[in-house]
């Protein structure tokens, strides 16, 4: 078996499972965010009347951090108050950050684990070895009654990435690479399993990344077998002990992908589409791509990594007038750490406006609101028309070394330049 | 849920995510009617106001992918949306649409051929899609047994109002719904 019907199997209470059966699986973490006021509705409609388990499910304000108008801080209120009033032992309110990136932090997350979120990038968290899908409101309202979830058993894809890639490469081009290839429908209702030496060495930050972008392919799930940086970093931090699962050696793949990353270029995804994908290059050698606004954040990338490669690229320098950049920690942690590092020092010297950490303007909610005709370069996950605001609005789809270098230059502009 | 479903078309594109079908700026509001009133209006804004009520909207590939907001089958069904017929569908938006009882049809390469305003039934026991000006059927796929029993009870609110756990609700095998 794979490591992710290990999962399912273990929480099923199964030995043994295949694809296309269904199963009724114990979610280990449950975890609601502040677009979904629909969850308690659906969940006293349905007869709802206490969460199954005070432990294993939480609100994350992330969205709406803080809130910018009446209705989302109403709906904060009443999220509060059934928080509250089912004694939920983790609350993350506005000031902590984008889910995916507070949860690993708070140690809710850990290998082995079922998480399930009212939040399509979910799959982020197979980073850890923990099987992380996303749900709807009415699911998660299931959820909150029964601490079970039914899935069916996905078919699992091989993407097997390997070698080492060039200076002024990230995880980031190397996610918008496969995506390229395997388009915005290569892995829907399946899961996929990064694999190869490229994934073994590869840090947390940068594993979160790529999995965080497996949702892009329509995948119900990522995984990535732990390495030694996961288990570090759960070490310190997992709230219960945990399992980590293995992929049998004769498990097959329904489907297997190589990429070959050692000569790679930096990427974009062009407008509209997540798999409109092209080498930076190429783009830039077509047209010039002038810019209005760069955008740092997400739970894609907004972490300290993403922070740092472009804080060094704009440190002592300062951006054009007329163009700005968006900076947004993905978490107070996140934000705290940049600060001590000297990041937020230099970002800000150079010219870019720091905003709470959370989801800020990758969804269009609110800081940093595209205008119609502007184009903006960004480390966020979607590029979809209105994406950040007017439909018209161009968004390229970016690493931050990649945004640094761009915004800086007041069009899109190879990093390498500037990592010599 | 009806066996047979008739009503007058809208067609979209490929990969219409749920950004498209529900701006991010809107995620705020509950009230499912204002909800309703401004569905797919990141494709054109004048889709809502004018969308025929029990009407049916026939799109390309990947339909509802991005974002898993229920706020786009809410927006679907408050439109006056009776069925979603497309060559594909996302899973989450899969999901989301079945547990409120909102019935998809996959009906592969059906986009190319529907016009805007033609009139569709479809009968979901058959699995077809007969087009009335054309007088063409053409066939669906499953939708898998899970899914069609909770399209069958009007959505998993009322499965789960009923039992309040899985046991019933939930089969041994299916198709499609993940």
């Amino acid at each position: 078996m794979h490591a992710i019907e290990k999962i399912l199997a273990k929480n099923s209470g199964r030995t043994e499972l295949h694809a296309g059966e269904i199963v009724v699986a114990k979610v280990d973490f449950a975890e609601i965010n502040d677009l979904y006021l629909q969850t308690i509705y659906s969940f006293y409609e349905m007869g709802g009347e206490k969460v199954w388990d005070s432990e294993r499910a939480a609100f994350v304000f992330d969205h709406y951090a803080p809130a910018p108008d009446m209705k989302s801080a109403e709906n904060h209120g009443k999220m509060r108050e059934f928080a509250k009033k089912n004694h939920l032992r983790f609350h993350f309110d506005t000031n902590c950050g984008v889910c995916h990136q507070v949860m690993p932090e708070a140690g809710v997350i850990y290998p082995g684990m079922i998480v399930v979120a009212t939040d399509s990038h979910t799959t982020t968290h197979g980073a850890f070895g923990a099987m992380g899908t996303g749900c709807g409101a009415t699911d998660m309202a299931t959820i909150l009654m029964t601490g079970e979830l039914w899935f069916r058993v996905p078919e699992i894809i091989e993407i097997r990435l390997e070698g080492e890639t060039p200076k002024g490469v990230y995880p980031k081009d190397v996610i918008l690479h496969v995506l390229g290839k395997l388009k915005a429908d290569g892995a829907v209702y399946k899961a996929i399993d990064f694999t190869g030496s490229y994934v073994e060495q590869l840090g947390v930050s940068g594993r979160m990344v790529i999995c965080n972008m497996a949702v892009e392919m329509g995948a119900k799930t990522a995984y990535m077998q732990p390495n030694q940086a996961v288990l570090d970093y759960v070490a310190s931090r997992a709230i219960r002990s945990y399992e980590v699962q293995q992929t049998d050696p004769d498990f097959v793949y329904e489907e297997q992908y190589v990429f070959d990353v050692s000569d790679l270029e930096p990427q974009l995804a062009c407008p509209h589409s997540v798999d409109q994908v092209a080498p930076l290059s190429d783009v830039v050698q077509e047209k010039e791509v002038r810019l209005d606004q760069g955008y740092i954040g997400s739970c894609t990338g907004g972490r300290v990594e993403d922070l740092a490669v472009a804080a060094k690229i704009l440190d002592g320098k300062h951006i054009p007038e007329y163009t700005r950049l968006i900076v947004v920690p993905a978490s107070a942690e996140v934000m705290q750490t940049c600060m001590e590092k000297g990041y937020i020092q230099s970002l800000m010297r150079a010219g870019a406006t720091i905003t709470t950490p959370g989801c800020g303007a990758c969804l269009g909610a609110h800081e940093g609101i595209l205008a119609p005709g502007e184009t903006c370069i960004t480390t966020t996950n979607r590029n979809f028309p209105g994406r950040m605001g007017a439909v018209d609005a161009q968004i390229y789809l970016a690493s931050p070394a990649t945004v640094a270098a761009s915004i800086l230059n007041g069009r899109i502009t190879d990093p390498r330049n500037y990592l010599l | 849920m009806k066996a047979e479903i008739t009503g007058r078309t809208i067609v979209v594109g490929n990969n219409i995510d749920t950004d498209q079908i529900y701006p991010g700026r809107f995620l705020a509001l509950t009230d499912p009617e204002e909800i309703g009133s401004h569905c797919l209006c990141g494709v054109d804004e004048s889709i809502a106001a004018q969308f025929p009520k029990g009407g049916i909207v026939v799109a390309g590939t990947n339909f509802g992918c991005g974002s898993s907001r229920e706020h786009a089958p809410i927006a679907l069904i408050h439109m006056g949306a009776a069925a979603i017929v497309a060559d594909s569908f996302a899973r989450i938006f899969f999901r989301n649409a079945i547990n409120l009882g909102l019935p998809l049809i996959i009906c592969r390469g059906i986009r190319e051929k529907i016009k805007a305003g033609w009139e569709l039934k479809i009968d979901i026991e058959k699995g077809t899609v007969t087009v009335t000006e054309t007088g063409e059927a053409y066939p669906c796929e499953k939708l898998g047994d899970q899914a069609m029993k909770i399209l069958e009870a009007g959505g998993i609110k009322p499965l789960m109002r009923k039992s309040h756990h899985f046991s019933k609700i939930v089969l041994a095998k299916s198709d499609y719904i993940c």
